[in-house]
């Protein structure tokens, strides 16, 4: 193809990305964005204007070389496009797939001041699935440093910490509580959002390529304490990614009946156990009929786009599944495309609703929810309008089951006998932002377990930024404490 | 993987296995639980350590075959290997030189209550035991319990072994005859068993201790599928016990909840013994 003007690039409509449709997909577990084809990908790829000064980068936590990536895979050169990806990003299959793209590179895109940014996370997301099947570049080991460094948690903190360390020659062993790596990736986010072989493929190569050691069923804080991992067991250095996996349930009389449960409970059970293919897999996961999910964030659009499938899967006739969301519409915090894909597939969502009281029936099974209206005040300290009851608002909903998605805290766990570890008032750790040194010495965390509950590749950056530092002390050249 | 280094039959329905899991026996206490999943298709199910063996690295379950999983695992042989076993998880039993104490084991948690009896015996304590099952088939570890007793009486539902009586009988009869005198009570079983085993101490104020064993995931806390209701809040059964003071226990719930997945247990056991025929024929 001869090369196009900037005027031409600024004429090609941003490609849109071949999806199931919505009647079809709400029936099954499968993937519900398809990928770019190459050509899709590649016309997508002439639409980048290749900024002298990209700022797309800026806007990504982990610096992805976006300009040259997207540069190589117009030009035909899919394996350098690979390659320039993996500089910075070793995970781009699943990042192509979960991240927040239209707040960070996308948002900065030169070309959404005037219209559609180019489809950064889409275009991530081809390379990552050509790499994944062909391998074209695998990881490298710098040469071994012998120094040994435990990574507790195996999602996107630390499996990001894990093979950044081992590229820079460092032996790595992580440890993760559940019998499967990839924390949140695994247990968290259902298959038709990011399908497990791609998690696993994508773990599996890099653990492959840089000779990464993991320790599955090991919960820390239990099997051993981070000082043991210090001392007996003579790491050199500790990195937390333990991420914030402790549910919340809601204050309100009604939370302990049978088929009240954490958003953390119903997705565990359909996405790390396979519940849906139960009873080809044992472990059972039900739904109702008539589903509430409480909350508005990504998880709540998890569970709610879950129960759908599941209704379809149990049932001859759909029942329906509601967000029962106390703000309104212009504070929801999941990302607009999978708020936009819960609506497609018919999830009904109730805002300005506050669930007051769940009802129970003999069996203390769910029969029933009380909820009242409510209004916007005044900003709180999230900045967002503060809801408020309307007196006198109350209703009841005809719901049979409830599950909260109500955000997530660190699981105090893994801090039994971890003298000298400071943690903030909500159970975070306190750790440096650039650095993530953490107050005890040969400790670093970073992602869920410092931030709260917040995205896939915020935790990422800070793997990163945590492994170059873990780097710059096992090598001397720094000693902070 | 962990290896099946040794396999026991106990009754008919209970097996006892000795699993090389060095590391989880490095820790385990008596109190603890350990999380295993047969295979992997299989569902993690809690499973309170029965023994272990620092030296020799391994840990013991018993188990009765209730439910599929519990099916599975006893088909499995020495040698045989399972997919998950983590551990230990909860808090373990507060052994300490209480005074005079009784234990009450039933069923398949006779297994349980013999660590822990055995604990507070080393610990100073004065220990009464009382086993009982529903009949004398079911029965294992009167042996074993003798060792660490000072009195035991060995009681079944049907009169087949023993005294013929609920084990709640003689725990009334022991309260009564040393009003005063009993410093605790640790009572593990069935959940009904243990119900009843709270009604009946409430009246003499003797705190009493049971090890629930609730529907659970992950074993860490992530999932809250394990919720008790207590006087003072909602507890997880994994991270915050699994021993918990009996007479804050809302028993009606825990029994509630414990059926909520009755339905598919009775699906899951009908496809593995239909499974199970197949395989004969």
């Amino acid at each position: 193809m001869a090369e196009l003007s900037n005027r031409e690039r600024l004429q090609i409509p941003r490609q849109t990305m071949p999806t199931q449709e919505p009647l079809a997909r709400r029936t099954n577990f499968d993937e519900v964005a398809l990928g770019f084809t190459l050509e899709l990908a590649q016309q997508e790829a002439e639409r980048c204007l290749q900024c002298a000064k990209p700022h797309c980068v800026e806007g990504c936590p982990v610096g992805v070389l976006i300009p040259e990536f997207i540069l190589a895979l117009r030009q035909g050169d899919i394996d350098g496009a690979v390659r320039a990806m993996k500089e910075k990003n070793n995970l781009p299959a699943i990042c192509g797939r979960v991240c927040p793209q239209e707040t960070q590179c996308e948002a900065k895109c030169v070309l959404a001041k005037k219209g559609e940014p180019v489809a950064i996370g889409r275009l991530e997301r081809f390379v990552g699935d050509y790499e994944l099947e062909r391998h074209v570049c695998p990881l490298e080991r710098t040469t071994p440093t012998g120094k040994q460094v435990a990574v507790v948690g195996s999602g996107p903190a630390g499996l990001t910490c894990a093979v950044d360390l081992g590229r820079l020659g460092h032996e790595v062993m992580i440890f993760e509580s559940l019998h499967k790596p990839g924390g949140v990736l695994v247990y968290g986010i259902p298959e038709f959002r990011l399908p497990k072989r791609v998690v696993n493929g994508e773990i599996d190569y890099a653990a492959e390529c840089l000779g990464i050691k993991m320790h599955p069923d090991a919960v820390i804080g239990r099997l051993y304490t981070i000082d043991e991992l210090l001392n007996e067991q003579e790491f050199d250095a500790v990195f937390l990614g333990t991420g914030a996996g402790l549910p919340s349930f809601l204050r309100i009389p009604g939370i302990n009946y049978n088929a009240v449960l954490s958003a953390n409970e119903f997705l565990t059970r359909v996405n790390l156990m396979k519940g849906y293919l139960f009873p080809e897999y044992d472990t059972p996961v039900k739904v109702g009929q008539r589903v509430a999910v409480i909350g508005a964030g990504n998880v709540a659009m998890d569970s709610a786009r879950c129960s759908l499938r599941l209704q379809a899967l149990h049932a001859q006739e759909t029942g329906e599944v509601h967000i029962v969301y106390r703000r309104s519409p212009v504070e929801v915090p999941a990302r607009a495309e999978e708020v936009h894909h819960a609506e497609e597939e018919g999830v009904i969502f109730d805002f300005l609703t506050n669930p007051v009281e769940i009802y129970g029936d003999e069996s203390d099974n769910v029969c029933g929810m009380r909820c009242i209206r409510m209004e916007l005040g005044e900003p709180d300290e999230s900045g967002r309008r503060r809801p408020i009851p309307i007196e006198g608002s109350e209703f009841d909903m005809d719901v049979d089951m409830v599950i909260m998605a109500l955000g997530t805290r660190p699981n105090p766990l893994v801090f039994n006998e971890a003298g000298g570890l400071e943690r903030t008032k909500w159970g975070t750790v306190v750790a440096d932002e650039e650095t993530g040194r953490a107050t005890k010495a040969r400790v670093w965390a970073g992602g869920d377990v410092v931030t709260g509950a917040a995205t896939v590749i915020s935790a990422m950056g800070a793997g990163k930024r945590a492994a170059a530092d873990i780097d710059r002390f096992l090598r001397g050249e720094i000693n902070p404490w | 993987m962990y290896k099946i280094l040794h396999k026991e039959t106990l009754s008919d329905v209970t097996k006892l296995m000795v699993i090389a899991a060095p590391e989880a026996a490095r820790k385990a206490q008596a109190g603890q639980f350990i999380i295993v999943r047969v295979d992997e298709r299989g569902e993690r199910i809690p499973l309170t350590v029965a023994d272990h063996d620092r030296e020799a690295g391994t840990v013991t379950i018993v188990f009765q075959e209730v439910g599929k999983t519990t099916m599975h695992l006893g088909t499995l042989e020495q040698g045989d290997e399972l997919a998950t076993f983590t551990g230990p998880l909860g808090h373990p039993t507060e052994i300490e030189d209480y005074g005079t104490v009784i234990c009450v084991g039933g069923g398949t948690s006779i297994a349980i209550i013999f660590p822990i009896a055995r604990a507070l015996k080393e610990a100073g304590n004065t220990i009464i035991s009382i086993i009982g099952a529903r009949n004398k088939e079911l029965l294992f570890w009167e042996d074993k319990m003798q060792t660490v007793s000072d009195e035991l009486i060995v009681c079944t539902d049907d009169g087949s072994y023993g005294r013929k009586a609920l084990v709640t009988e003689p725990l009334k009869e022991l309260l009564e005859q040393h009003d005063g005198e009993i410093s605790r009570v640790w009572a593990i079983g069935p959940a009904i068993m243990m119900k009843f085993c709270a009604k009946t101490t409430r009246p003499f104020g003797v705190k009493t201790i049971v090890s629930l064993n609730t529907i659970m995931i992950d074993g860490t806390g992530m999932c809250g599928g394990c919720r008790v209701q207590l006087t003072d809040g909602a507890k997880f059964v994994c991270v915050d016990g699994p021993e918990f003071d009996a007479h804050q226990v809302d028993w009606d719930l825990l029994l509630a909840r414990q059926r909520f997945y009755l339905e598919e247990e009775k699906q899951a056991v009908e496809r593995w013994q239909h499974k199970c025929q197949l395989g004969v024929d």
